[in-house]
């Protein structure tokens, strides 16, 4: 695997200083909708597993202390993309979530820009 | 042919010209009483006590590469049975005995060496942890003692004991735990199976599963299509590629393992011994090499590599425990991918699916339940129903509530 991790925020940086919480492409039901026990049992345990490209949720635990969504190849190790989490999250096709929550989506947004507008990204 | 001293000597008189091959290498037939997924240690394990416990002989292994390619031959060798929890405890257990009559049973040289197994303490906390789980070893009836510091160093004078940070204060110790020459348990299974009049098809791929009314009536594979009556998958590091084939999806994430082992060194440690403050686990092979290992690297992977930041991070656990072995240099390392499951113990169950029978989620852990496993899983397919020791090791206890979590992470595959 790449070695270098390309923080949006830090630069390139080794990947010993991230903690790898995993895969990002589950959503965590709504407690009162959708939070049956069948949802639950998918969110906390049934995992796709995905050999190829995979999105993961990455922490700079020794660096910035931001979660990024980390997209690479489980099979290759090839990196493809470093996003904030925030960023991936509101911008994720055919997101239940986010269609759901309009106004939290927009909200969720202007944090991100704001983030990214902050001058963090330049140090 | 039975091995044995005469056949040696037999054979040592016409030049050792005339050895057989150990098993034969046959075409697959169009069909089976039942097939197993996967030739590594559980699977050719599983054949072997199909047709020796249950006479169940019309048998297919199915090997996607060579026999013992995957996680048989690349891990650590350790065996031992020191679990805390009563689902685990008793099954690990009987993989034990099973090791310690492997070899007499079928009929192969497997090197299994009872040289004992060492976990240290490092604080007043971790020993009472351990002390815990010798207690429950012993109520299951498994051999566990505490050996104290001064016992210790008789034992193995060349621990950091001292360490200013991290003092060993003793260790939790199974004498009966050791270590295993690990393709010959591939050897001997698929040998032993093989002489009992099970297939065993190497370089044979599955591609696909086949389902008729629901119920699965065989495999489509490189070679063609194979039916089968049972099918019984046991695919570690590929699990759950080989269910997605029937349409089912497990708790389980592939994580990459490493393990390395040193340049030949002279017998100088005599125990497997584990250090309590990272994960590091080490004993010397007998050819002289220092074999040891980690932590899994974290992130989802099927390529068989790991990362260095591991491997600086094994080496650290290791310097810190035994100083001494910064004079060794490090010949090889390798990796090899884990069937990592949400609760960090394995799944030997029937799944819903009619004739579908599973074996996974082995964590790191797998090798030294390779006869039980077998055994276990061979009962399940046999009677259509787990056996009592595998009967903790269902693949709906996620659903129900009824985890299996020896460190108690949770639900976080990379952190068991």
């Amino acid at each position: 695997m790449a070695y270098l991790i390309n923080c949006p925020y830090c630069g390139p940086r080794t990947t010993d200083e991230f903690y790898i919480k995993g895969d990002a492409s589950k959503q965590r039901p709504d407690t009162i909708g959708d939070g049956t026990l069948d949802t639950w049992h998918d969110y906390v345990h049934i995992r796709e597993n995905v050999r190829g490209r995979m999105a993961e949720h990455w922490h700079h635990t020794g660096g910035c202390r931001q979660w990024l969504v980390v997209e690479r190849d489980t099979v290759s190790h090839e990196i493809y993309a470093v996003t904030p989490a925030s960023t991936w999250a509101t911008s994720r096709k055919g997101s239940s979530t986010a269609a759901r929550k309009k106004p939290a989506r927009k909200t969720a947004a202007r944090k991100a820009t704001g983030r990214k507008t902050g001058g963090r990204a330049k140090t | 042919m039975k091995y044995s001293i005469f056949s040696l000597a037999r054979n040592a008189w016409s030049g050792h010209k005339n050895w057989q091959p150990a098993w034969r290498s046959p075409d697959p037939k169009p069909d089976y009483d039942v097939i197993i997924v996967g030739g590594g240690g559980h699977g050719l394990a599983t054949a072997y006590y199909l047709a020796k416990v249950h006479g169940i002989t019309n048998v297919a292994v199915l090997e996607k590469g060579y026999l013992g390619s995957g996680n048989i031959g690349r891990n650590t060798t350790i065996i031992r049975s020191n679990y805390l929890l009563p689902g685990n405890n008793p099954f690990y257990e009987k993989s034990l005995q099973l090791w310690e009559g492997l070899e007499q049973d079928f009929n192969f040289n497997a090197m299994v060496s009872q040289r004992g197994v060492v976990n240290l303490f490092h604080s007043d906390g971790q020993r009472d942890a351990y002390v815990r789980r010798g207690n429950a070893m012993r109520i299951h009836g498994v051999d566990a003692e505490i050996i104290d510091q001064h016992s210790l160093r008789d034992m193995l004078p060349f621990l950091n004991f001292d360490n200013g940070r991290f003092p060993i204060m003793g260790g939790l110790m199974q004498r009966r735990g050791g270590t295993v020459r690990h393709d010959a348990v591939a050897w001997g299974f698929a040998r032993g199976a093989d002489m009992r009049g099970v297939d065993v098809i190497q370089h044979c791929e599955v591609t696909g599963i086949r389902r008729e009314k629901g119920k699965v009536v065989g495999v489509e594979t490189s070679k063609g299509f194979i039916g089968c009556k049972k099918l019984g998958l046991a695919a570690a590091g590929n699990s759950t590629t080989v269910a997605k084939m029937a349409g089912l999806e497990l708790p389980i994430e592939s994580h990459v393992l490493q393990a390395f082992v040193s340049e030949g060194i002279k017998p100088w440690l005599d125990n497997v011994v584990t250090f309590g403050v990272g994960h590091f686990y080490i004993s010397q092979s007998d050819k002289g090499g220092l074999v040891f290992g980690g932590d899994i690297d974290g992130y989802n992977s099927y390529a068989q590599r790991g990362n260095l930041p591991m491997v600086e991070h094994v080496v650290e656990c290791g310097l810190a425990m035994m100083p001494s072995l910064s004079r060794a240099r490090v010949l090889r390392s390798w990796g090899g991918i884990m069937d990592m499951s949400m609760d960090g113990s394995p799944i030997i169950d029937k799944t819903d699916i009619d004739n579908l029978y599973l074996n996974a989620g082995w964590c790191y852990g797998g090798f030294k339940a390779t006869p039980a496993s077998g055994w276990c899983f061979a009962h399940t397919i046999a009677n259509d129903a787990p056996h009592e020791l595998n009967s903790a090791m269902r693949l709906d206890r996620f659903r129900t509530g009824y985890v299996m979590d020896e460190t108690a992470h949770g639900a976080q595959a990379n952190l068991h």
